[in-house]
């Protein structure tokens, strides 16, 4: 009996009109938990009903109270006939079972029917009591923390990471049940809705069972997805990164002290002990290591271990006094370890010795009923099949991880495509060997900030520093993890390496994919851009196997011909490389589509792109190579063009002259591995191009020529605008507080069947082009503005049609410090770690620490930073302000503190209109209507992990919702826009209610993860369902103190004395 | 090949003043974008018709959402499903509850029923005002008037408070709503000249000074109706134009202070009688409902009209209304004075306000 869920039912406002004749409603609740059911009274002919219930208790096993939502439903009393269901509440509760978290619900949250929409709210509060269960056979992973956000949350710091934790639950879908014939879709969609609430809760807690196990306490990057399979069920899975974390509570003097010594320490310590240069030598070097590691190890806490590597022999050799490393070593943790995936995608400074490119694999599966849903193994073993494999290419790359890991899948009727990508990386390499590139990246990770404070003393501090201090030269910080993880000689692919342009020791190649976020450190020419690659693909419509076959035949040379096409559109902007690229496959009825998205970059570390060239076959004809030559002006114009929009100006030019992009023959690399395979059958792709040249095109191959059409018909962004799909944009550091966050959703029938593949990709473009246009127009009232995390979703639900859903989120930014990216690397470099500092500073602070003990830390500090790092890092940190925002900060942090304890109101400016009357002629107005003072809660969404300007204090909890919406009268809401436009406001509606509820004032991390929409416009009818996800939080303004405790006083509008009269 | 559906959704609501502007002057889609099309929209970030289309069908959909909320203006600061910011909520009911002037007028003191709703079309081929938008006023008036008709209290500052207008569009409003419960009949080819503006202003006097509000703030009666008691005792003015002593007395005080100083004075000399008896004759028939709803059409009648043909000025006007109404206080056996400035505070200022071409 460990938990006691209590709820309290104040009032309701703004209900529908449920009695015709008195135009009013005679409302009651019911709340019900599990199999406990509870009423309150009813409240006659209002449409604000007053219920002010007592305490509602749910005396509840900590495993319910994990799986189960709390179900609110109001209804209308009718003495007659049935009660009439107005609309439910669902609320997870599990933000409240977290200590860290949430303490209460409390707040105004909408009402929703999945026939009507939202009806009305209802203010309630819940709370839980929890007792500690020390029973260690328990179910419960109560306390485990969830984030959606894709790197280590901003206010706390990980203690270890243990790596990748996956489940999939599966159960048969409601809608496919024989009962569907008979009840009506509400109650259809309502049994859908509460199934995959609960076993989203069932998932959540047998992967915090996983976390506790490995002796973590919280996931981090938690992607959760549901696979609707039609007949064969619902499939609710989720993978993330188990992390033991830590709130930061010391002092930043600490981090700033270990600045110098922990990062070298990392190394020692780090299990991460694997081979850089070469897969065969694998002992020698974790010997090294371990034998340093005994020096230091016992007085210092770990910093950073790494558990869930690959080569798993060295992991653990260090582990000393830890005996969750010990733990490590017995065969659970193997198999834990099994998978070296990380389903993060920025990482601190230093994490990321060298980076491999792209590793990804597909397979193609057709399904069929699941028989027992307790034993979920084919799906898991699909899943296992594909991690596999990502695991072999990515050692096949000579590296022991995959970062930036993700999955998803793609369904039509009965075939379905599973798809799993990350990158493939080394990690924190460990730092003694022969070849002077490990040497380097040991002076190199010297350098760098750990995020990850040690309690380590100042002893050790000084061995380090003059450890890194006894090296002359040092190499730039930015292009280790450039460096190639693989031998030279015993290349996995064709490629062309060159010496790195930065520290000209080690061998970089000439293009990089990647699915992580734009590491910190990495210096970078020029801005970024967003780069997609569209294709489609027709397929004959098919039954079973075949189809099935017929897809997996299709898949290579679709990803061949994306691959082809990010190249050259990277090639066409000078650029060098990819960050955050996602592929997306979606199959349909009679046709596949695929969209890769990412952002371009020109890293400095690696080479000059070159052009691309056009070769016609011919080369008699006269008109013929007039044409070509046309053709090659137009691409060097543009080539021109785009280097000047970004702003690429590689500071030294090396082997080229900039603006004669004419490619040297033999350029080509491929940094990119991928494997298709249908259940059947296996085939090897690679994706390098072999011996034919990459960069020319011959003019008379038709493919040849839709490559040109495409590259050529791309629009560049409007002036003032920038994209990209990243966390933030390469190349822009002063965001202003302006933020927009946004759906939009379009989709396009095609009208008749007989289109070529030609046909459709034109279509298909125009389509994508299109729609960032009118984004663009959209937001043009945020003007210098970048589109960040630019995610397109894109689908097949029918025959003839094509969905592109995007989120992103709109961020302003001054114009007038643009231009200082047009100066030097080092430069950018120093600019980008001060707003590193910025950005994380803030979330090492604690409430007690004075703003005098900060600055003499900063003091303490500022000399040795300059002293180790030859480079210009942190000396240009201006402490002064560094001082003043944390005393701003402290007074914030008591202000807040102040605001929540009283739960007072502040009426917003809006309402300062309606103050009241001069008494006496007054209060018969206020007599006849009901005005509340209160206004709604300012809720920020975002799908980026951080809100410009601001800190987040405060991690709520996880959201994670989903509801479906039918119509029967489609035409009379405005047609299938109207309808869609209401429901996607009414979701944005619901998890801003819910966030505020809990006390926050923002959403991070958010994305929308699935939106299902089907329609039958003949019958008048459609349904959508979507589901998404993200984390609340506080945050606070850094600058405006006014602003953030109105937000603060506004987020939590809701307090005991204040009910609502 | 067509767009099936298209949607975006912002957590800020985005909205085009100007694209709300064309909504509520009525403008189809189509119309819309035509009339963005020419006012260089797509010049600017290198917008196609495509692209304009598709934004604007999205913001009259975002208005169609929203125009629910805005009938209820105090709900739009309480409701979840849009986030607006104060500012643009502001924005968005002041300019949804703005009016035509032109519109205004022509239903000004009619009654608010569906018979005036079906003449609308009417009103806007007069008015050349979209059909739509005259619907969005017709209601909006209406919607006011029901609203505030229940309340107690100071009618400018009901409007104000419920529908969170500003000042001005809440006196506006006060305005429609007197003159539609009084029914005071403006339609009348005399009174085409007089604009809204002008009957806006008289109706703020009558409302300040003539109803009840006026003088007891406490009273539970409203600001619509005209003060009883007062109009009963506005009866006792007769006496100024019924005994003979008094009215030549108030002429030739009149004539005195008003001599030299206007070039119209030999015309006034002769009209005086009559256009006393005039003001009066109002003033006392005040208490039949029919004649308060002639008011206006009376004062143009028996007062404006016969000043207009002998040529008075503005100023001419002025200087003899200040001292016809100043010298009955030296009359001595009128005792009426209290009332008589109430009235006649009323009457100056609305006579000058309605004396233009």
């Amino acid at each position: 009996m460990p938990g006691k869920l209590k709820a309290k039912i104040v009032a309701g406002r703004h209900l529908p009109v449920m009695d015709r004749a008195s135009d009013l409603t005679d409302a009651f609740v019911e709340v019900k938990f599990g199999n406990t059911t509870f009423k309150t009274d009813v409240y006659p002919k209002s449409l604000n009903p007053q219920w002010n219930s007592g305490w509602f208790k749910f005396e509840v096993d900590d495993e319910d109270l994990q799986d189960e939502p709390l179900q609110i439903t109001v209804l209308d009393h009718d003495t007659y006939s049935a009660n009439d269901a107005i609309g439910k509440v669902y609320i997870d509760i599990d933000p409240l079972l977290c200590s860290e978290a949430a303490t209460v619900i409390s707040g105004w949250l909408p009402i929703y029917d999945t026939i009507h929409g939202i009806r009305g709210e209802i203010n309630v509060l819940v709370k839980v009591d929890l007792f500690n269960d020390l029973n260690r056979f328990r179910q419960s992973s109560c306390g485990v923390k969830f984030f959606c956000t894709t790197s280590i949350p901003r206010c706390y710091r990980a203690v270890m990471v243990h790596g990748f934790v996956e489940e999939l639950v599966v159960n048969e879908d409601p809608e496919y049940q024989w009962i569907d014939r008979i009840r009506t879709p509400r109650a259809s969609n309502e049994a859908r809705q509460r199934l995959i609430s609960l076993m989203s809760g069932e998932l959540q807690r047998k992967i915090g069972l996983k976390v506790l196990e490995m002796g973590g306490n919280a996931v981090v990057g938690y992607l959760q997805c549901f696979d609707l399979e039609g007949e064969s069920g619902i499939v609710v899975r989720a993978i993330g990164t188990a992390c033991t974390l830590e709130k930061l509570t010391n002092p930043p003097s600490n981090a700033q002290h270990t600045a110098n010594s922990s990062p070298s320490k990392d190394i020692r310590e780090s299990p991460a002990a694997c081979v850089s240069g070469c897969r065969s030598s694998h002992s020698s070097p974790v010997h090294g290591a371990a034998s340093r590691l005994a020096q230091g190890f016992s007085v210092s806490y770990p910093t950073l271990l790494f558990s869930g590597m690959g080569s798993g022999g060295s992991a653990g050799k260090e582990a000393g006094p830890l005996k969750t490393l010990l733990r490590q070593q017995t065969q659970t943790a193997l198999e834990q370890r099994e998978f070296p995936f990380f389903t993060l995608s920025s990482f601190p400074p230093g994490f990321l010795s060298h980076v491999g490119g792209v590793v990804s694999a597909r397979s193609v599966k057709l399904l069929d009923r699941i028989h027992n849903p307790d034993e979920p193994e084919t799906r898991d073993a699909w899943w296992e099949e594909l991690r596999q494999e990502i695991k072999s290419h990515a050692k096949a790359l000579g590296c022991h991880a995959v970062v930036g890991y993700s999955e998803s899948t793609s369904i039509c009727e009965e075939v379905c495509i599973l798809s799993a990508a990350g990158t493939a990386a080394v990690l924190n390499c460990r730092f003694l060997q022969e070849s002077c590139q490990d040497t380097l990246t040991e002076h190199r990770l010297s350098r760098q900030l750990p995020l990850f404070p040690s309690g380590s003393d100042k002893v050790e501090f000084d061995l380090g520093s003059s450890a890194s201090l006894g090296c002359e030269d040092l190499a730039p910080p930015g292009c280790g993890f450039c460096h190639i993880p693989y031998d030279e000689l015993n290349m996995p692919f064709p490629a062309q390496l060159s010496y790195c342009c930065c520290c000209r020791r080690a061998k970089v190649p000439d293009v990089l994919f990647t699915t992580i976020d734009l590491p910190t450190e990495a210096t970078i020419t020029g801005k970024g851009c967003l780069i997609q690659a569209r294709l489609c693909r027709l397929k004959k419509k098919g039954q079973g196997e075949a189809n099935a076959t017929c897809i997996s035949s299709l898949l290579p040379f679709m990803e061949y011909e994306l691959h082809t096409q990010l190249l050259n559109k990277l090639k066409l902007r000078g650029m060098n490389a990819l960050f955050g690229l996602r592929i997306q496959i979606s199959v349909g009825e009679n046709m596949l589509v695929g969209l890769a998205s990412a952002t371009g970059v020109y890293l400095s570390a690696l080479p000059s792109p070159g052009g691309i060239q056009i070769a016609g076959k011919n080369p008699g004809d006269l008109s013929y190579e007039q044409h070509v030559s046309n053709m090659q002006r137009k691409i060097n114009d543009t080539i021109t063009k785009n280097r000047d929009i970004y702003q690429i100006n590689p500071p030294e030019v090396v082997e080229e002259v900039i603006g004669s992009p004419i490619p040297e023959p033999r350029q080509r690399s491929r940094l990119f591995r991928s494997q298709s395979e249908s259940s059947d059958e296996l085939s090897e792709l690679d994706l390098s191009h072999g011996k034919k040249d990459a960069f020319v095109l011959e003019i008379d191959d038709t493919d040849a020529v839709e490559d040109i059409h495409c590259l050529l018909t791309d629009a560049p962004t409007p002036p003032g605008f920038f994209s990209c799909n990243t966390e933030i944009m390469p190349g822009i550091h002063n965001w202003t507080s302006g933020l927009q966050m946004f759906t939009s959703v379009r989709v396009f029938r095609l009208s008749n069947a007989n289109l070529t593949n030609q046909g459709l990709n034109k279509i298909f473009n125009e389509l994508c082009e299109n729609l960032l246009k009118s984004l663009y127009f959209k937001l043009r009232s945020m003007v210098p503005c970048c589109l960040c995390h630019l995610n397109f979703a894109v689908a097949v639900p029918e025959d003839e049609l094509i969905q592109v859903a995007v989120t992103a989120v709109a961020m302003s930014f001054h114009k007038d410090q643009i231009q200082d990216s047009n100066k030097s690397g080092e430069d950018r470099t120093a600019m980008k770690v001060i707003t590193e500092d910025q950005l994380q500073f803030p979330m090492e602070l604690s409430a007690e620490t004075t703003p005098a003990q900060l600055l003499s830390a900063a003091k303490n500090s500022g000399p040795s930073d300059c002293s180790t790092s030859g480079l210009a890092r942190a000396p240009s940190v201006d402490y002064s302000s560094f001082a003043d925002r944390c005393s701003t900060w402290i007074e914030q942090l008591r202000l807040r503190a102040h605001t929540i304890r009283r739960g007072s109101i502040k009426t917003t400016s809006s309402l300062e209109r309606g103050s009241p009357l001069p008494d006496g002629r007054s209060r018969s107005l206020r007599s006849t209507r009901s005005f509340h003072g209160s206004s709604v809660a300012v809720v920020k969404m975002t799908p980026l992990s951080f809100i410009p300007g601001a800190k987040i204090i405060k991690y709520l909890g996880i959201i994670n919702m989903f509801f479906i919406r039918e119509t029967t009268s489609l035409r009379e809401e405005g047609g299938v826009s109207g309808f869609l436009h209401t429901f996607i406001a009414e979701v944005f509606a619901m998890v801003r209610a819910h966030v505020a509820a809990l006390g926050g004032n923002a959403v991070v991390s958010y994305s929308m993860k699935e939106c299902v929409f089907m329609e039958n416009p003949n019958k008048n009818q459609a349904q959508c369902l979507i589901n998404v996800s993200g984390d609340a939080v506080i945050f606070t303004r850094e600058t405006d103190l006014e602003t953030s405790s109105t937000q603060l006083q506004a987020a939590n509008p809701q307090s005991n004395e204040d009910t609502p009269a | 090949m067509s767009v099936e559906l298209d949607v975006f959704v912002g957590n800020t609501t985005i909205m085009d003043k100007e694209v709300y502007q064309l909504w509520l002057n009525g403008y189809t889609v189509y119309d819309a974008v035509r009339v963005r099309m020419e006012g260089g929209v797509m010049e600017e970030y290198e917008a196609n018709a495509e692209v304009l289309l598709s934004d604007t069908m999205d913001q009259f959909r975002t208005f169609q959402m929203c125009e629910r909320l805005l009938h209820n203006p105090a709900k739009l600061a309480n409701q979840l499903l849009f986030q607006i910011p104060p500012d643009r909520q502001a924005m968005l009911i002041e300019r949804y509850y703005a009016f035509d002037d032109a519109f205004a007028r022509e239903v000004l003191g009619k009654k608010l029923s569906k018979g005036t709703k079906k003449d609308l079309d009417d009103i806007s081929a007069k008015t050349g005002i979209m059909l739509k938008s005259c619907r969005r006023q017709f209601d909006n008036f209406k919607r006011v008037f029901k609203v505030v008709e229940e309340l107690k209290g100071p009618l400018v500052e009901n409007i104000r408070q419920h529908f969170l207008l500003s000042d001005q569009l809440a006196r506006d409003y006060a305005a429609i709503v007197f003159f539609t419960s009084n029914r005071f009949e403006t339609g009348k080819r005399k009174l085409h000249y007089i604009t809204f503006q002008d009957f806006a202003f008289c109706a703020g006097q009558l409302i300040n000074n003539w109803t009840i509000g006026s003088v007891d703030n406490m009273a539970e009666d409203m600001d619509v109706d005209l003060d009883k008691e007062f109009l009963q005792d506005l009866k006792d003015l007769k006496i100024l134009i019924t005994d003979k002593d008094l009215l030549d007395q108030h002429k030739s005080l009149v004539c005195t202070s008003l001599r030299g100083k206007t070039k119209v004075f030999n015309e006034m000399e002769a009209n005086f009688k009559n256009l006393s008896r005039g003001l009066v004759n109002i003033a006392a028939k005040l208490t039949n409902t029919k004649d308060v709803r002639d008011f206006f059409i009376d004062l143009v009648e028996k007062f404006i009209e016969p000043c207009r043909s002998d040529k008075w000025t503005t100023v001419d006007m002025a200087l003899y209304l200040t001292h016809y109404t100043n010298s009955a206080h030296l009359l001595d056996s009128f005792r009426h004075q209290a009332v008589w400035n109430r009235y006649m505070g009323v009457i100056k200022s609305c006579i000058l306000r309605m004396y233009h071409d």
